[in-house]
Protein backbone atom coordinates (compact mmCIF):
# COMPACT_ATOMS: atom_id res chain seq x y z
CA UNK A 1 0.00 0.00 0.00
CA UNK A 2 2.69 2.38 1.10
CA UNK A 3 4.93 1.47 -1.84
CA UNK A 4 2.05 1.97 -4.27
CA UNK A 5 1.42 5.41 -2.73
CA UNK A 6 5.10 6.21 -3.18
CA UNK A 7 4.81 5.63 -6.94
CA UNK A 8 1.28 6.93 -7.36
CA UNK A 9 1.81 10.30 -5.72
CA UNK A 10 4.62 11.55 -8.03
CA UNK A 11 2.65 10.29 -11.04
CA UNK A 12 -0.41 12.22 -9.94
CA UNK A 13 1.73 15.32 -9.40
CA UNK A 14 3.16 15.00 -12.93
CA UNK A 15 -0.30 14.51 -14.43
CA UNK A 16 -1.52 17.58 -12.52
CA UNK A 17 1.35 19.67 -13.84
CA UNK A 18 0.68 18.54 -17.42
CA UNK A 19 -3.01 19.38 -16.97
CA UNK A 20 -2.18 22.89 -15.73
CA UNK A 21 0.25 23.36 -18.62
CA UNK A 22 -2.35 22.22 -21.14
CA UNK A 23 -5.04 24.39 -19.60
CA UNK A 24 -2.74 27.44 -19.60
CA UNK A 25 -1.96 26.91 -23.26
CA UNK A 26 -5.64 26.51 -24.14
CA UNK A 27 -6.81 29.52 -22.11
CA UNK A 28 -3.99 31.94 -23.00
CA UNK A 29 -4.06 30.93 -26.68
CA UNK A 30 -0.29 31.36 -26.96
CA UNK A 31 1.36 30.43 -30.26
CA UNK A 32 3.31 27.12 -30.07
CA UNK A 33 6.66 28.86 -30.52
CA UNK A 34 6.07 30.68 -27.22
CA UNK A 35 4.43 27.86 -25.30
CA UNK A 36 4.06 24.49 -27.01
CA UNK A 37 1.43 22.14 -25.61
CA UNK A 38 2.11 18.64 -24.34
CA UNK A 39 1.29 17.02 -27.75
CA UNK A 40 3.80 19.24 -29.58
CA UNK A 41 6.37 18.54 -26.95
CA UNK A 42 5.64 14.81 -27.19
CA UNK A 43 6.06 14.89 -30.94
CA UNK A 44 9.38 16.73 -30.68
CA UNK A 45 10.48 14.19 -28.09
CA UNK A 46 9.67 11.27 -30.40
CA UNK A 47 11.02 12.82 -33.62
CA UNK A 48 14.33 13.73 -31.98
CA UNK A 49 14.70 10.65 -29.81
CA UNK A 50 18.08 9.76 -31.27
CA UNK A 51 19.55 13.23 -30.73
CA UNK A 52 18.06 13.48 -27.25
CA UNK A 53 19.36 10.04 -26.25
CA UNK A 54 22.85 10.99 -27.40
CA UNK A 55 22.63 14.31 -25.57
CA UNK A 56 21.40 12.61 -22.42
CA UNK A 57 24.33 10.20 -22.50
CA UNK A 58 26.79 13.09 -22.78
CA UNK A 59 25.17 15.16 -20.02
CA UNK A 60 24.74 12.13 -17.79
CA UNK A 61 28.40 11.17 -18.18
CA UNK A 62 29.49 14.72 -17.33
CA UNK A 63 27.15 14.82 -14.36
CA UNK A 64 28.19 11.46 -12.99
CA UNK A 65 31.92 12.18 -13.33
CA UNK A 66 31.40 15.58 -11.71
CA UNK A 67 29.40 14.00 -8.92
CA UNK A 68 32.01 11.34 -8.16
CA UNK A 69 35.00 13.68 -8.36
CA UNK A 70 33.27 16.57 -6.56
CA UNK A 71 32.04 14.30 -3.77
CA UNK A 72 35.46 12.77 -3.31
CA UNK A 73 37.17 16.18 -3.25
CA UNK A 74 34.54 17.63 -0.89
CA UNK A 75 34.74 14.73 1.55
CA UNK A 76 38.55 14.68 1.49
CA UNK A 77 38.78 18.44 2.12
CA UNK A 78 36.36 18.11 5.05
CA UNK A 79 38.49 15.31 6.49
CA UNK A 80 41.70 17.27 6.07
CA UNK A 81 40.19 20.31 7.76
CA UNK A 82 38.96 18.26 10.71
CA UNK A 83 42.28 16.44 11.01
CA UNK A 84 44.31 19.65 11.15
CA UNK A 85 43.27 22.96 12.65
CA UNK A 86 46.11 24.66 10.74
CA UNK A 87 44.83 23.40 7.44
CA UNK A 88 41.31 24.45 8.36
CA UNK A 89 42.38 28.03 9.00
CA UNK A 90 44.15 28.18 5.62
CA UNK A 91 41.74 26.19 3.54
CA UNK A 92 38.36 27.47 4.70
CA UNK A 93 38.78 31.09 3.46
CA UNK A 94 40.05 29.84 0.12
CA UNK A 95 37.08 27.53 -0.26
CA UNK A 96 34.66 30.27 0.74
CA UNK A 97 36.26 32.61 -1.77
CA UNK A 98 35.92 29.99 -4.49
CA UNK A 99 32.20 29.93 -3.79
CA UNK A 100 31.90 33.71 -3.73
CA UNK A 101 32.72 33.82 -7.45
CA UNK A 102 29.55 32.84 -9.37
CA UNK A 103 30.17 29.60 -11.21
CA UNK A 104 28.33 30.99 -14.23
CA UNK A 105 30.95 33.72 -14.52
CA UNK A 106 33.71 31.12 -14.50
CA UNK A 107 32.16 28.99 -17.22
CA UNK A 108 33.70 30.78 -20.26
CA UNK A 109 37.10 30.65 -18.61
CA UNK A 110 36.75 26.95 -17.90
CA UNK A 111 35.77 26.25 -21.49
CA UNK A 112 38.81 28.26 -22.61
CA UNK A 113 41.08 26.25 -20.31
CA UNK A 114 39.58 22.78 -20.59
CA UNK A 115 38.17 22.91 -24.12
CA UNK A 116 34.81 22.24 -25.71
CA UNK A 117 34.84 18.60 -24.71
CA UNK A 118 33.60 16.88 -21.62
CA UNK A 119 36.37 18.09 -19.26
CA UNK A 120 35.14 21.66 -18.84
CA UNK A 121 31.62 20.43 -17.98
CA UNK A 122 32.94 17.96 -15.45
CA UNK A 123 34.98 20.71 -13.80
CA UNK A 124 31.88 22.87 -13.77
CA UNK A 125 29.81 20.17 -12.06
CA UNK A 126 32.64 19.59 -9.58
CA UNK A 127 32.69 23.31 -8.72
CA UNK A 128 28.94 23.36 -8.18
CA UNK A 129 28.72 20.36 -5.87
CA UNK A 130 32.05 20.56 -4.07
CA UNK A 131 30.90 23.07 -1.49
CA UNK A 132 27.60 21.45 -0.41
CA UNK A 133 29.35 18.12 0.07
CA UNK A 134 32.33 19.65 1.83
CA UNK A 135 30.35 21.80 4.26
CA UNK A 136 27.83 19.06 5.09
CA UNK A 137 30.61 16.54 5.76
CA UNK A 138 32.65 19.07 7.72
CA UNK A 139 29.64 19.88 9.91
CA UNK A 140 28.96 16.21 10.46
CA UNK A 141 32.55 15.53 11.50
CA UNK A 142 32.55 18.44 13.90
CA UNK A 143 29.21 17.68 15.51
CA UNK A 144 30.02 14.23 16.77
CA UNK A 145 28.46 13.92 20.25
CA UNK A 146 31.11 14.83 22.83
CA UNK A 147 30.17 11.79 24.93
CA UNK A 148 31.31 9.39 22.19
CA UNK A 149 34.65 11.15 21.93
CA UNK A 150 35.10 11.12 25.72
CA UNK A 151 34.30 7.43 25.75
CA UNK A 152 36.86 6.79 23.00
CA UNK A 153 39.39 8.82 25.00
CA UNK A 154 38.91 6.74 28.16
CA UNK A 155 39.30 3.62 26.00
CA UNK A 156 42.81 4.82 25.04
CA UNK A 157 41.91 5.18 21.37
CA UNK A 158 44.48 6.50 18.93
CA UNK A 159 43.10 9.69 17.31
CA UNK A 160 43.03 8.17 13.82
CA UNK A 161 41.13 5.14 15.10
CA UNK A 162 38.60 7.44 16.75
CA UNK A 163 38.27 9.14 13.36
CA UNK A 164 37.73 5.87 11.52
CA UNK A 165 35.50 4.05 14.01
CA UNK A 166 33.57 6.91 15.61
CA UNK A 167 33.76 10.24 13.80
CA UNK A 168 33.47 9.02 10.22
CA UNK A 169 30.41 6.81 10.73
CA UNK A 170 28.86 9.53 12.90
CA UNK A 171 29.32 12.05 10.07
CA UNK A 172 27.81 9.79 7.41
CA UNK A 173 24.23 11.06 7.77
CA UNK A 174 25.41 14.64 7.16
CA UNK A 175 27.53 13.46 4.26
CA UNK A 176 24.42 11.74 2.89
CA UNK A 177 22.47 15.02 3.01
CA UNK A 178 25.28 16.75 1.14
CA UNK A 179 25.30 13.97 -1.45
CA UNK A 180 21.54 14.30 -2.03
CA UNK A 181 21.93 18.03 -2.67
CA UNK A 182 24.89 17.32 -4.94
CA UNK A 183 22.88 14.85 -7.05
CA UNK A 184 20.41 17.64 -7.86
CA UNK A 185 23.03 20.35 -8.40
CA UNK A 186 25.52 18.41 -10.53
CA UNK A 187 23.38 18.46 -13.72
CA UNK A 188 23.08 22.25 -13.35
CA UNK A 189 26.84 22.54 -13.55
CA UNK A 190 27.06 20.28 -16.59
CA UNK A 191 24.31 22.15 -18.46
CA UNK A 192 25.80 25.57 -17.72
CA UNK A 193 29.08 24.29 -19.13
CA UNK A 194 27.29 23.10 -22.27
CA UNK A 195 25.62 26.44 -22.74
CA UNK A 196 28.93 28.23 -22.90
CA UNK A 197 30.48 25.92 -25.44
CA UNK A 198 29.87 22.31 -26.39
CA UNK A 199 29.22 20.04 -29.35
CA UNK A 200 26.76 17.68 -27.66
CA UNK A 201 24.63 17.29 -24.54
CA UNK A 202 21.16 18.31 -23.43
CA UNK A 203 22.27 21.89 -22.71
CA UNK A 204 23.71 22.09 -26.22
CA UNK A 205 20.44 20.80 -27.71
CA UNK A 206 18.46 23.40 -25.72
CA UNK A 207 20.69 26.22 -26.87
CA UNK A 208 20.39 25.16 -30.50
CA UNK A 209 16.65 24.68 -30.28
CA UNK A 210 16.33 28.11 -28.69
CA UNK A 211 18.28 29.74 -31.53
CA UNK A 212 15.99 28.11 -34.07
CA UNK A 213 12.85 28.92 -32.04
CA UNK A 214 12.19 25.20 -31.70
CA UNK A 215 10.49 25.71 -28.34
CA UNK A 216 8.92 22.26 -28.53
CA UNK A 217 12.37 20.65 -28.70
CA UNK A 218 13.58 22.87 -25.85
CA UNK A 219 10.73 21.62 -23.73
CA UNK A 220 11.48 18.05 -24.71
CA UNK A 221 15.13 18.46 -23.68
CA UNK A 222 14.04 20.08 -20.42
CA UNK A 223 11.73 17.18 -19.60
CA UNK A 224 14.51 14.67 -20.32
CA UNK A 225 16.94 16.66 -18.16
CA UNK A 226 14.43 16.75 -15.31
CA UNK A 227 13.83 13.01 -15.57
CA UNK A 228 17.56 12.38 -15.54
CA UNK A 229 18.04 14.55 -12.43
CA UNK A 230 15.15 12.92 -10.61
CA UNK A 231 16.45 9.44 -11.43
CA UNK A 232 19.91 10.39 -10.20
CA UNK A 233 18.50 11.82 -6.98
CA UNK A 234 16.38 8.75 -6.45
CA UNK A 235 19.34 6.41 -6.93
CA UNK A 236 21.51 8.43 -4.54
CA UNK A 237 18.72 8.68 -1.97
CA UNK A 238 18.09 4.93 -2.07
CA UNK A 239 21.78 4.09 -1.72
CA UNK A 240 22.22 6.53 1.16
CA UNK A 241 19.21 5.11 2.98
CA UNK A 242 20.44 1.57 2.53
CA UNK A 243 23.92 2.48 3.72
CA UNK A 244 22.64 4.41 6.74
CA UNK A 245 20.04 1.91 7.87
CA UNK A 246 20.75 2.88 11.49
CA UNK A 247 20.13 6.58 11.08
CA UNK A 248 16.67 8.12 11.02
CA UNK A 249 15.47 9.00 7.45
CA UNK B 1 48.51 -4.16 26.06
CA UNK B 2 46.72 -7.51 26.42
CA UNK B 3 43.85 -7.61 28.85
CA UNK B 4 44.35 -9.62 32.00
CA UNK B 5 42.18 -12.70 31.76
CA UNK B 6 41.89 -13.13 35.54
CA UNK B 7 38.79 -11.93 37.31
CA UNK B 8 39.38 -8.40 38.51
CA UNK B 9 38.57 -9.38 42.09
CA UNK B 10 41.72 -11.51 42.12
CA UNK B 11 43.86 -8.56 41.11
CA UNK B 12 44.52 -5.75 43.52
CA UNK B 13 42.61 -2.63 42.53
CA UNK B 14 44.36 0.57 43.55
CA UNK B 15 42.67 3.37 45.44
CA UNK B 16 42.65 6.91 44.07
CA UNK B 17 43.88 10.01 45.85
CA UNK B 18 42.54 13.40 44.78
CA UNK B 19 44.70 16.13 46.19
CA UNK B 20 44.34 19.91 46.39
CA UNK B 21 42.03 20.16 43.39
CA UNK B 22 41.21 23.70 42.21
CA UNK B 23 39.07 24.55 39.23
CA UNK B 24 37.00 27.51 38.02
CA UNK B 25 33.91 27.40 35.91
CA UNK B 26 34.14 30.75 34.13
CA UNK B 27 34.74 33.21 36.97
CA UNK B 28 33.07 30.93 39.53
CA UNK B 29 35.37 28.87 41.73
CA UNK B 30 34.11 25.28 41.56
CA UNK B 31 36.70 23.64 43.79
CA UNK B 32 39.39 25.22 45.92
CA UNK B 33 41.90 22.76 47.25
CA UNK B 34 39.52 19.80 47.35
CA UNK B 35 41.04 16.55 48.61
CA UNK B 36 39.59 13.10 49.15
CA UNK B 37 40.25 9.40 48.65
CA UNK B 38 38.53 6.65 46.76
CA UNK B 39 39.18 3.54 48.84
CA UNK B 40 40.66 0.61 46.99
CA UNK B 41 38.12 -1.98 45.89
CA UNK B 42 35.18 -0.06 47.37
CA UNK B 43 32.28 1.81 45.84
CA UNK B 44 32.22 5.48 46.76
CA UNK B 45 29.05 7.39 46.00
CA UNK B 46 29.21 11.13 45.49
CA UNK B 47 25.99 13.03 46.06
CA UNK B 48 25.13 16.65 45.51
CA UNK B 49 22.79 19.08 43.84
CA UNK B 50 22.96 19.72 40.10
CA UNK B 51 25.61 22.25 39.20
CA UNK B 52 27.73 21.69 42.28
CA UNK B 53 30.50 20.18 40.13
CA UNK B 54 30.02 16.40 40.47
CA UNK B 55 30.38 15.69 36.78
CA UNK B 56 33.37 18.03 36.46
CA UNK B 57 35.02 16.24 39.35
CA UNK B 58 34.47 12.89 37.65
CA UNK B 59 35.83 14.22 34.37
CA UNK B 60 38.97 15.38 36.15
CA UNK B 61 39.46 11.93 37.70
CA UNK B 62 38.85 10.33 34.28
CA UNK B 63 41.54 12.53 32.74
CA UNK B 64 39.03 14.20 30.43
CA UNK B 65 39.61 17.59 32.02
CA UNK B 66 42.73 19.06 33.55
CA UNK B 67 42.50 20.81 36.93
CA UNK B 68 44.07 24.24 37.40
CA UNK B 69 45.86 22.99 40.46
CA UNK B 70 46.07 19.70 42.27
CA UNK B 71 46.53 16.14 41.15
CA UNK B 72 44.85 12.80 40.85
CA UNK B 73 46.97 9.72 41.51
CA UNK B 74 46.58 6.01 42.09
CA UNK B 75 47.53 4.64 45.52
CA UNK B 76 50.03 2.21 43.94
CA UNK B 77 51.96 5.09 42.35
CA UNK B 78 51.36 3.70 38.85
CA UNK B 79 49.87 6.08 36.28
CA UNK B 80 46.06 6.19 36.13
CA UNK B 81 45.83 6.43 32.36
CA UNK B 82 44.54 3.22 30.83
CA UNK B 83 43.18 1.91 34.11
CA UNK B 84 39.92 3.88 34.23
CA UNK B 85 36.62 2.88 32.62
CA UNK B 86 33.82 5.39 32.20
CA UNK B 87 30.06 4.96 32.17
CA UNK B 88 27.94 8.01 31.52
CA UNK B 89 24.43 9.24 32.01
CA UNK B 90 23.59 8.32 28.44
CA UNK B 91 24.41 4.82 27.28
CA UNK B 92 26.59 6.28 24.49
CA UNK B 93 25.98 3.22 22.31
CA UNK B 94 27.03 3.73 18.69
CA UNK B 95 23.85 3.25 16.63
CA UNK B 96 25.63 1.66 13.66
CA UNK B 97 27.08 -1.18 15.75
CA UNK B 98 25.27 -4.19 17.19
CA UNK B 99 25.14 -4.74 20.95
CA UNK B 100 28.15 -7.04 20.57
CA UNK B 101 30.02 -4.48 18.44
CA UNK B 102 29.41 -1.86 21.10
CA UNK B 103 30.72 -4.09 23.88
CA UNK B 104 33.97 -4.69 21.95
CA UNK B 105 34.33 -1.08 20.78
CA UNK B 106 37.30 -0.46 23.08
CA UNK B 107 39.27 -3.32 21.52
CA UNK B 108 38.68 -1.97 18.04
CA UNK B 109 39.68 1.54 19.12
CA UNK B 110 42.94 0.22 20.56
CA UNK B 111 43.69 -1.90 17.51
CA UNK B 112 43.27 -5.17 19.43
CA UNK B 113 41.38 -8.18 18.18
CA UNK B 114 37.89 -8.12 19.71
CA UNK B 115 37.41 -11.05 22.09
CA UNK B 116 34.01 -12.24 20.89
CA UNK B 117 33.60 -15.01 23.42
CA UNK B 118 34.32 -12.78 26.40
CA UNK B 119 31.97 -10.11 25.04
CA UNK B 120 29.23 -12.71 24.59
CA UNK B 121 29.71 -14.04 28.09
CA UNK B 122 29.51 -10.49 29.46
CA UNK B 123 26.31 -9.88 27.52
CA UNK B 124 25.06 -13.10 29.09
CA UNK B 125 25.90 -11.80 32.55
CA UNK B 126 23.79 -8.69 31.97
CA UNK B 127 20.98 -10.92 30.67
CA UNK B 128 21.28 -10.06 26.98
CA UNK B 129 22.84 -13.22 25.56
CA UNK B 130 20.13 -13.52 22.93
CA UNK B 131 20.32 -9.86 21.87
CA UNK B 132 24.00 -9.75 20.89
CA UNK B 133 23.21 -8.94 17.26
CA UNK B 134 20.44 -6.46 18.01
CA UNK B 135 21.00 -2.86 16.99
CA UNK B 136 20.76 -0.34 19.85
CA UNK B 137 17.60 1.21 18.49
CA UNK B 138 15.86 -2.16 18.84
CA UNK B 139 16.65 -2.23 22.59
CA UNK B 140 14.79 -0.63 25.49
CA UNK B 141 16.44 2.01 27.67
CA UNK B 142 17.19 -0.53 30.37
CA UNK B 143 18.68 -3.00 27.89
CA UNK B 144 20.81 -0.28 26.33
CA UNK B 145 22.19 0.68 29.73
CA UNK B 146 22.93 -3.00 30.38
CA UNK B 147 24.88 -3.15 27.11
CA UNK B 148 26.79 -0.08 28.33
CA UNK B 149 27.48 -1.93 31.58
CA UNK B 150 28.79 -4.93 29.61
CA UNK B 151 30.97 -2.56 27.57
CA UNK B 152 32.35 -1.07 30.80
CA UNK B 153 33.09 -4.56 32.13
CA UNK B 154 34.72 -5.58 28.83
CA UNK B 155 37.26 -2.83 29.39
CA UNK B 156 38.16 -4.69 32.59
CA UNK B 157 39.66 -1.68 34.31
CA UNK B 158 40.37 -1.66 38.06
CA UNK B 159 38.85 1.81 38.43
CA UNK B 160 35.33 2.55 37.20
CA UNK B 161 33.75 6.00 37.09
CA UNK B 162 30.00 6.27 36.73
CA UNK B 163 28.11 9.49 36.11
CA UNK B 164 24.46 9.02 37.06
CA UNK B 165 24.38 5.90 34.91
CA UNK B 166 20.83 4.90 35.85
CA UNK B 167 19.12 8.28 36.13
CA UNK B 168 17.31 8.01 32.79
CA UNK B 169 15.66 4.69 33.67
CA UNK B 170 12.26 4.06 35.25
CA UNK B 171 12.40 3.16 38.93
CA UNK B 172 11.83 -0.61 38.56
CA UNK B 173 14.44 -1.00 35.82
CA UNK B 174 16.74 1.18 37.85
CA UNK B 175 16.39 -0.97 40.98
CA UNK B 176 17.22 -4.12 38.98
CA UNK B 177 20.19 -2.71 37.11
CA UNK B 178 21.60 -1.16 40.31
CA UNK B 179 21.78 -4.60 41.91
CA UNK B 180 23.32 -6.07 38.76
CA UNK B 181 25.94 -3.34 38.54
CA UNK B 182 26.88 -3.61 42.21
CA UNK B 183 27.31 -7.36 41.85
CA UNK B 184 29.38 -7.18 38.66
CA UNK B 185 31.57 -4.29 39.79
CA UNK B 186 32.34 -5.79 43.19
CA UNK B 187 36.04 -5.63 44.02
CA UNK B 188 36.79 -2.65 41.78
CA UNK B 189 37.40 0.89 42.90
CA UNK B 190 34.25 2.66 41.84
CA UNK B 191 33.18 6.30 41.95
CA UNK B 192 29.43 6.60 41.45
CA UNK B 193 27.96 10.02 40.93
CA UNK B 194 24.28 10.26 41.68
CA UNK B 195 21.64 12.69 42.82
CA UNK B 196 19.52 9.87 44.21
CA UNK B 197 20.15 9.27 47.96
CA UNK B 198 18.38 5.91 47.78
CA UNK B 199 20.65 4.69 45.00
CA UNK B 200 23.70 5.86 46.90
CA UNK B 201 22.54 4.11 50.09
CA UNK B 202 21.87 0.82 48.26
CA UNK B 203 25.15 0.64 46.42
CA UNK B 204 27.83 2.58 48.25
CA UNK B 205 30.41 1.43 50.75
CA UNK B 206 31.29 5.07 51.39
CA UNK B 207 29.04 8.09 50.87
CA UNK B 208 30.26 11.62 50.26
CA UNK B 209 28.16 14.74 49.83
CA UNK B 210 29.49 17.60 47.71
CA UNK B 211 28.06 20.98 48.71
CA UNK B 212 28.66 24.71 48.55
CA UNK B 213 30.57 27.05 46.33
CA UNK B 214 33.48 26.39 46.10
CA UNK B 215 32.37 22.86 46.81
CA UNK B 216 33.46 21.00 49.90
CA UNK B 217 32.88 17.39 50.94
CA UNK B 218 31.00 16.17 53.97
CA UNK B 219 32.58 13.68 56.32
CA UNK B 220 32.37 10.18 54.77
CA UNK B 221 29.20 8.35 55.70
CA UNK B 222 29.26 4.58 55.96
CA UNK B 223 26.17 2.44 55.49
CA UNK B 224 26.38 -0.98 57.20
CA UNK B 225 25.93 -4.29 55.41
CA UNK B 226 26.99 -5.85 52.14
CA UNK B 227 26.03 -4.27 48.80
CA UNK B 228 23.73 -4.26 46.91
CA UNK B 229 21.44 -3.74 49.89
CA UNK B 230 17.80 -4.76 49.73
CA UNK B 231 15.46 -2.05 48.55
CA UNK B 232 13.76 -2.00 51.97
CA UNK B 233 16.91 -2.51 54.06
CA UNK B 234 16.58 -0.63 57.36
CA UNK B 235 20.09 0.86 57.05
CA UNK B 236 19.29 2.09 53.57
CA UNK B 237 16.08 3.80 54.63
CA UNK B 238 17.58 5.43 57.75
CA UNK B 239 20.66 6.70 55.95
CA UNK B 240 18.56 7.89 53.03
CA UNK B 241 16.45 9.98 55.43
CA UNK B 242 19.56 11.39 57.06
CA UNK B 243 21.04 12.27 53.69
CA UNK B 244 17.89 13.93 52.42
CA UNK B 245 17.76 16.05 55.58
CA UNK B 246 21.36 17.06 55.08
CA UNK B 247 20.80 17.93 51.42
CA UNK B 248 17.59 19.88 52.02
CA UNK B 249 18.94 21.57 55.16
CA UNK B 250 21.76 23.07 53.16
CA UNK B 251 19.32 24.46 50.65
CA UNK B 252 17.54 26.66 53.16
Amino acid sequence: MKAAGGVLRPCLTCLGLVAIWWAAQAILQLPPYLLPGPPEMGRALWDNRGTLAGGTLTTFTETLLGLVIGTALGAISALLMVASGHLQRWLLPVLLLSQAVPVFALAPLLVLWFGFGIASKVVMAVLVIFFPVMSATFDGLRRVPAGWLDLAHTMNAAPWRTLVFVRLPAALPSFGSGLRVAAVFAPIGAVIGEWVGASSGLGYIMLNANARVRTDLMFAALVVLSLMTITLWWAVDRSVRRLLYWSAP
Amino acid sequence: MPLDARAPALRPCPGVRIEGLSLHFGAQPLFDGLSFDLQAGRLTALLGESGVGKTTLLRVVAGLEAPERGRVAASDAQPLAGRVAFMGQQDLLLPWLSALGNVTLGARLRGERPDRDRALSLLGRVGLADRADASPEALSGGMRQRVALARTLYEDRPIVLMDEPFSALDSLTRARIQALAAELLAGRTVLLITHDPWEACRLADVLLVLQGNPATLSAPLVVGGATPRAVDDANVLTTQGKLLKQLIGEEK
